[in-house]
């Protein structure tokens, strides 16, 4: 014997009217056959036989309002069963609608219940302490430095891991026969071939899923969007497909795949190719996000994020391109993900910046060193997962905290940083933490205006300052 | 509405040629597809009974695609699809206990119970998802067609979506894509008519979507989607074409779906006659089951056991659902990231 149940039309649904039978007591059902309908103000659903058998007993009449869900409707006979089997429940029996709570089902817990089991002390912003302490590799004695710009680290660093592993390869608009929009792939093509550096037409989304896609099936993909701003074509591919399918596969399918181009202002291009996109991506669990500032990391992190097993948003800078950078001559250059680099130390107030607002940020530094305020800069260097670790440290010794970014203020990555930093280390600063952003504007054309709109040097200088309780 | 149904349906049976199929086959058909019908259908008593949350998009009525393309599909050729994705995670030989456990959000369910209906996957079944954003899966499933032409293995991607996601446009940046690099992808348009409550006459200028790829140069084509045989033997073809290196090939499945877009859904964009008529006269498993008769290949007794067996695995993965346990609460944190293994 079978209780058909009262079902619900969507899981907020506790109670329905049961409209019509369209069966009797005696007659034969199929699994599928509909037997009944019911519905509610939103909508109305025909209730199925589950199984085949003959209707037993109808225990709500048609026309009863407020039926609790699960709630017992009526009951089948199963072929084979003998008819008038024991009596139903005697609770569940009662045709009046309502008689009933929805059974307390011991499998099912409702979300409140749900939420209880959340374990304790594992915040959003918790994060797993690392086995070892990352840091940089040691350079061997008498290794050489070379100049080399920003723009050849990254060719160098997707060349060399195209060469280690033949499943790496290289796809986006211009990057083989043009050599890439900002030479950044220059000679890929003619080193590797059009099987594993391809022109893509433009059609960012098609291609940033594609790119996804390759990655599923184990392929290791670097998918160049000629700037950021064009992959708000593809934040979904990003986003939705790349960041969450090893979570909702339970671990099954990875997405080793690397987005990267230049982010953020360029000059004089104005607001909808000037846009800083690292607290957007930042924000994304599954997402490990990296925005360098000089060559070498430039290089050893493009080296690490095609070899990590986690889709990658790399961010550069265009205007970092061109500039040139001691990058250590070694065979192999790969620096760890998740690590902060402290650029200068000093005692006297913490500046943390990333991508191009470094460069700014120790020439704020400089400038404070001559007024007696000894800085120390931290650059970020990854974003996700932050390395807030090396700016607690920090502000523990210099008390007085200034994040500089590109993007906007409201939300951002100085936001975050400061969040931590008042968590970690609350009592040891002496000053409230102060924050340098673009303005709280689409970055505009006109040139005093984008001068006015962006951080500087000055800025920076002044916050530092304002922090350090110094006019 | 109705009558230009009728009218399809008279073409496609005047076409209708004597399809080969061998007993096992024909068997193995409709026992896969009724155990498509009857998990849906546990799965829709399990979604009213509260078992099984959110949303949870029933196949009934379209199991001969997927039943009919697995019948062509080679070992590590892959699938992939929407939401709409119990019917080809069963058809691909996935264990109906893990689907149904993912349904009830439990630790047994084939993702750990972290993806739910919409978000399955198995590598061992070359099923890659399961995917909630209509028409992601098309720009996924090109690229899965991608992978393969890189590595020369020879491999197919049939890659499913509805009528509702032919207007999406990555669908023709992939196209384009697909047929730029002669992919081995095979697009089916599982056209159902309904794109959630909207008609397709209604959404679509160009309602016969076999001819969406017609400005890529990408052949299509019309199949009966209630036939098995005709989707097989349309399946058969298109990936040959894009097995041999041709590229990509369209299949528009004519189908139908009996429920509703969701669970929730009060469907009152369409009759219930509209409904009857397709479930009395165009039934998938009704006309397999009468092709199975007529070639002697099964009597009632033959039929009423493959029905019993169904039955009793759609039980044991209904049983299994239930009293798996919920995730262990420390899985909250895992599967984030790929630990990387440097």
């Amino acid at each position: 014997m079978t209780d058909v149940l009262m079902p619900a039309l969507s899981p907020t649904m506790e109670e329905g009217t049961l409209s019509k039978w369209h069966v009797k007591v005696g007659a034969k059902v199929s699994a599928g056959d509909v037997i009944a309908e019911i519905e509610t103000d939103k909508a109305t659903m025909e209730v199925e036989a589950v199984d085949d058998g003959v209707i037993e007993e109808i225990l709500v009449p048609e026309g009863s309002e407020d039926v609790k869900v699960n709630t017992p409707i009526a009951r089948l006979r199963g072929e084979g069963e003998a008819g008038g089997a024991k009596p139903a429940p005697k609770a569940e029996a009662k045709p009046e609608p309502a008689a009933k709570e929805p059974s307390g089902d011991p499998e099912k817990k409702g979300p409140a219940e749900a939420k209880a089991d959340r374990p304790e002390g594992e915040g959003p912003a918790a994060v797993r302490p690392a086995a070892e302490p990352l840091k940089d590799p040691e350079l061997p004695e008498g290794a050489r430095m070379i100049r080399q710009t920003v723009r050849d680290a990254l060719r160098d660093a997707m060349a060399e891991e195209m060469r280690r592993d033949e499943t790496v390869f290289l796809m986006g608009e211009e990057v083989a026969q043009y050599q890439g929009a900002y030479k950044v792939s220059r000679d890929l093509l003619q080193e590797f071939g059009d099987r594993r550096v391809v022109d893509t037409p433009i059609t960012e989304h098609g291609f940033a899923g594609l790119g996804v896609g390759a990655s599923m099936a184990g392929l290791k993909p670097i998918v160049e969007f000629m700037t950021w701003n064009f992959a708000m074509q593809a934040i979904d591919q990003i986003i939705n497909s790349a960041a969450k399918t090893n979570y909702m596969s339970g671990g099954q399918i990875r997405c080793p795949v690397v987005f990267r181009g230049p982010n953020g202002a360029a000059a004089r291009v104005a607001a909808q190719h000037s846009q800083d996109y690292s607290a957007w991506y930042a924000h994304v669990p599954g997402l490990k996000v990296v925005a360098p500032y000089d060559a070498a990391d430039a290089k050893g992190l493009l080296k690490a994020a095609i070899r990590d097993p986690n889709p990658v948003v790399f961010l550069e800078h265009e205007m970092l391109y061109g500039q040139e950078f001691d990058v250590p001559e070694v065979d192999d250059w790969v620096v760890p993900l998740g690590k902060a680099k402290i650029r200068r130390e000093g005692d006297g107030v913490t500046l943390v910046a990333h991508s191009r607002m470094v460069g700014l940020a120790l020439k704020a530094a400089e400038e404070l060193a001559a007024d007696g305020i000894d800085a120390e800069v931290i650059d970020l260097r990854t974003l996700r997962p932050l390395d807030h670790e090396t700016v607690v440290e920090s502000v523990k010794k210099t008390n007085r905290l200034v994040t500089v970014e590109e993007g906007w203020g409201p939300m951002g990555v100085g936001a975050e940083v400061i969040a931590r930093v008042i968590e970690h280390a609350f009592d040891w600063l002496d000053a409230p933490p102060a924050r340098v952003h673009q303005e709280d504007v689409p970055l505009p054309y006109a040139a005093n205006l984008e001068a006015l709109s962006l951080p500087s040097v000055e800025r920076i200088v002044k916050a530092a300052k304002a922090v350090s309780y110094r006019g | 509405m109705a009558r230009a149904r009728q009218a399809a349906k008279a073409e496609a049976s005047n076409e209708a040629p004597e399809r080969a199929a061998g007993k096992d086959e024909l068997l193995k058909y409709y026992r896969d597809m009724l155990l498509i019908r009857r998990f849906e259908e546990r799965a829709g008593q399990l979604y009213g009974m509260g078992l099984i949350g959110g949303f949870c998009h029933l196949y009934i009525g379209q199991e001969a695609i997927a039943v009919g393309v697995q019948a062509i599909k080679q070992d590590g050729d892959q699938v992939i699809t929407g939401y709409r994705d119990h019917g080809h995670m069963l058809a691909c030989g996935m264990d109906p206990r893990e689907v149904m456990a993912e349904l009830t959000g439990r630790a047994g369910g084939s993702s750990k119970g972290k993806g739910g209906s919409m978000h399955m996957f198995s590598t061992e079944a070359d099923f890659y998802g399961g995917h909630g954003i209509v028409g992601a899966q098309v720009s996924l499933g090109t690229g899965l067609a991608f992978a393969n032409r890189y590595r020369g293995n020879g491999k197919v991607t049939f890659v499913y979506f509805g009528d509702g996601a032919a207007n999406q446009g990555q669908v023709y940046e992939s196209f384009n894509m697909a047929e730029l690099w002669s992919l081995p992808a095979v697009y089916i348009i599982e056209n159902n008519q309904y794109a959630m409550g909207t008609a397709i006459q209604r959404s679509s200028a160009e309602t016969r979507l076999f001819r969406r790829g017609a400005s890529f140069r990408i052949p299509g084509e019309e199949v009966d989607g209630m036939d098995v045989l005709a989707v097989r033997d349309a399946a058969a073809k298109a990936a040959e074409h894009a097995r041999s290196g041709e590229g990509p090939y369209i299949l528009e499945m004519k189908t139908y779906r009996y429920r509703g877009h969701s669970m929730s859904d009060p469907a009152k964009y369409r009759t219930r006659e509209e409904v009857e008529e397709v479930r009395k006269t165009r039934d998938p498993i009704d006309h397999l089951r009468e092709l199975l008769e007529a070639r002697g290949f099964a009597d009632e007794a033959a039929l009423r056991e493959i029905d019993s067996e169904v039955k009793a695995i759609v039980a044991d993965a209904a049983e299994f659902a239930r009293t798996s346990p919920e995730p262990d609460p420390s899985e909250l944190y895992t599967d984030v990231y790929v630990e990387a293994a440097q």
